[in-house]
């Protein structure tokens, strides 16, 4: 009989997510488990962790792993692929460790272009601490620390990772997908997948910058917030590759 | 064997590469820089790691990742940007990574300036991260011992898998000196059971300072001063002169540590008996040492480039068996021979003065 479905086995088989019911993390990581095994590297490959819902990574998945202080994974995996050229390295880290807390290190990273790759799940909000206003909070969007809508004129403008992070010359690939839907989560898993492989062939960073649900803090049923995702978000942060150094 | 004449900072990045040195990130600042300038020189070279970082909060995580992985790896500043790498300072205690710093101090608070200065004992012993901790630190006060602990400093992080802070300051860092760089007698540490290589054929590994169990947690902690207890039994040093009939003991450490020696030769000249004790790991601190000499000799004097920083540190040590007096200078001109000389004239009181 012919198997159509298989757990990675970058993921642990006894593995409970910690994630809230509806939160697109699993899906993430499930897409980079098939990354990382359809390229082969598992039994090579070091993470740098960051600190936020996904800080227990190490818990699910079956690599080694080094958890960072908050926002400095990348600095860290710049380490890491400094002392072991030979190892895939991974940070996988929130909007607000990627770029807020860890920007400086995010972007020098991708200007030094590090062959490591970054994935950084942009939920518009800090999740782990309760909801609060990140990097990438939409304009008009209630958090815990903006009650009545986060303002440009108070709070300024959620930022733009994926194509900050192009304009790097030592960025190999930058895109943002989105896991809203089907065919998104399909797009998103080749953009996850072609960012390994860069890494793999040694051609710079490479980045993907993946909108997630985050149902808990935004107080919405999980199809309420796919919803979201596709008619608040994506209008805001567009998908698509913003840099792909192997397409002329 | 032939001595190179050099300076303290050259002589930290040498004995650092001669010690196989891994990976070396940092961020300039004067007055540390010729070491990365150095290693900048030579490392690439020879096919190890070096980055010239953004920033030292970069740096001292870029060293985490690299030590993370088995490999040793050093960073190096200086006072107020020493302060940025407290929070990494913290995580490697708490990951258990070894790595080491070259901590080379200049005047602060804030940015100070770039006088020579002791003004960072306490950032470097005490400590500026969050938690409970302890940092192996280690006080060269010649060139020479500046090759000499650099080694050591190595060696101690991987046996203890901590960081180990080599306490320098400008003016050594800047002094030229002759020094012999030659092998030293130290055993490679097997690290191949913790360090994350990728889980081939083994259990994945996972390097965390987090634990929610709150009895985990508390055993986590208890481990590491376990550590500490075993360090302070097996790693004090400490250099003394002329202790045994002194009638006031003269405390320095590192640069200091010359001056009070210069003191204590001019002052017997005279017939002064005067001892030196110059605590060379600053933690473990030689408290032991300090208790015993206090038994006898009943003055102390703790000459240092700030405003009374390790002189805390004595007080416990000889815990009000004797009197202890700082004398300092935070910046800049330190306290030559003659000027410590009068203090402890002062101290030992007129009769004394007169009677020799």
């Amino acid at each position: 009989m012919q198997q159509v479905f298989k757990i990675p086995d970058c993921i642990k088989k006894d593995a409970k997510f910690t994630f809230c019911p509806g939160c697109d993390h699993g899906v993430a990581l499930r897409l980079l488990g098939d990354a990382i095994d359809e390229c082969g590297v598992r039994e090579d490959t070091i993470a740098a962790l960051c600190v936020g819902c996904s800080v227990f990574l190490y818990d699910f998945y079956d690599i080694d792993c080094l958890e960072c202080p908050h926002g400095r994974a990348t600095a860290e995996a710049t380490g890491i692929k400094r002392a072991r050229p030979d190892k895939f390295v991974f940070t996988y880290q929130g909007d607000g460790d990627f770029a807020a807390i860890g920007f400086a290190e995010s972007i020098y990273t991708a200007t030094r272009g590090e062959k490591v790759t970054s994935i950084c799940i942009n939920n518009t909000t800090y999740g782990m601490t309760g909801g609060q206003m990140g990097p990438t909070t939409l304009l008009g969007q209630v958090t815990t620390t903006t009650p009545y809508g986060r303002s440009a004129e108070l709070n300024g403008y959620p930022m733009k990772i994926a194509e900050h992070i192009a304009l790097c010359d030592g960025t190999a690939f930058s895109a943002r997908v989105s896991l809203d839907s089907v065919p998104n989560i399909i797009k998103a898993k080749q953009a996850i997948k072609k960012a390994c492989e860069v890494q793999i062939q040694g051609l710079g960073f490479s980045f993907v910058e993946i909108l997630s649900s985050c149902p808990t803090n935004w107080k919405m049923t999980p199809q309420e917030a796919h919803k979201h995702v596709k008619e608040k978000m994506i209008p805001i942060f567009p998908l698509g590759v913003f840099k792909d150094v192997t397409k002329g | 064997m032939t001595k190179t004449l050099i300076s303290g900072n050259k002589a930290i990045a040498q004995a650092a590469f001669d010690a196989g040195c891994d990976c070396y990130f940092s961020y300039p600042i004067t007055p540390q820089t010729a070491i990365g300038e150095y290693l900048s020189e030579i490392m690439p070279k020879a096919g190890r790691g070096y980055v010239c970082a953004e920033s030292e909060i970069a740096s001292i995580n870029m060293v985490i990742g690299a030590a993370a992985t088995g490999a040793k790896a050093m960073t190096s500043s200086s006072s107020c940007a020493i302060s940025l790498m407290q929070e990494g300072l913290a995580y490697a205690v708490g990951d258990e990574l070894p790595l080491v710093l070259i901590s080379v101090m200049r005047a602060g608070p804030g940015l100070g300036y770039i006088y020579p200065s002791q003004c960072d004992y306490d950032q470097a012993v005490t400590g500026g991260g969050n938690g409970d901790y302890r940092i192996l630190v280690l006080a060269p006060s010649t060139v020479q011992e500046c090759v000499d602990l650099t080694h050591k400093a190595f060696y101690l992080s991987q046996k203890y898998r901590n960081p180990v802070i080599v306490l320098s300051d400008g003016l050594l860092g800047q002094m030229m000196e002759p020094a012999e760089f030659v092998k030293y007698p130290y055993p490679e540490i097997d690290n191949s059971n913790w360090a994350l290589t990728g889980a081939k054929g083994r259990t994945p590994r996972k390097i965390r300072s987090l634990e929610i169990n709150e009895e985990k947690h508390n055993q986590n902690i208890q481990h590491l001063f376990d550590k500490y207890a075993q360090m302070e039994k097996a790693e004090v040093l400490y250099e003394e002169h002329n202790v045994e009939d002194a009638d006031i003991i003269l405390v320095a450490f590192g640069t200091m540590g010359r001056n009070i020696k210069a003191a204590m030769n001019l002052g017997r000249k005279y017939g002064i008996k005067i001892g030196t004790f110059r605590p060379v790991t600053l933690f473990p601190f030689p408290n032991k040492r300090l208790s015993e000499l206090a038994d006898r000799t009943k003055k102390f004097i703790v000459a240092e480039m700030n405003m009374g920083q390790m002189i805390k540190d004595v007080q416990i040590a000889i815990n009000g068996k004797a009197q202890v007096k700082h004398i300092g200078r935070p910046a800049g001109a330190w306290l030559d021979e003659t000027e410590i000389l009068d203090e402890a004239k002062i101290m030992l009181g007129e009769e004394y003065a007169a009677s020799v």
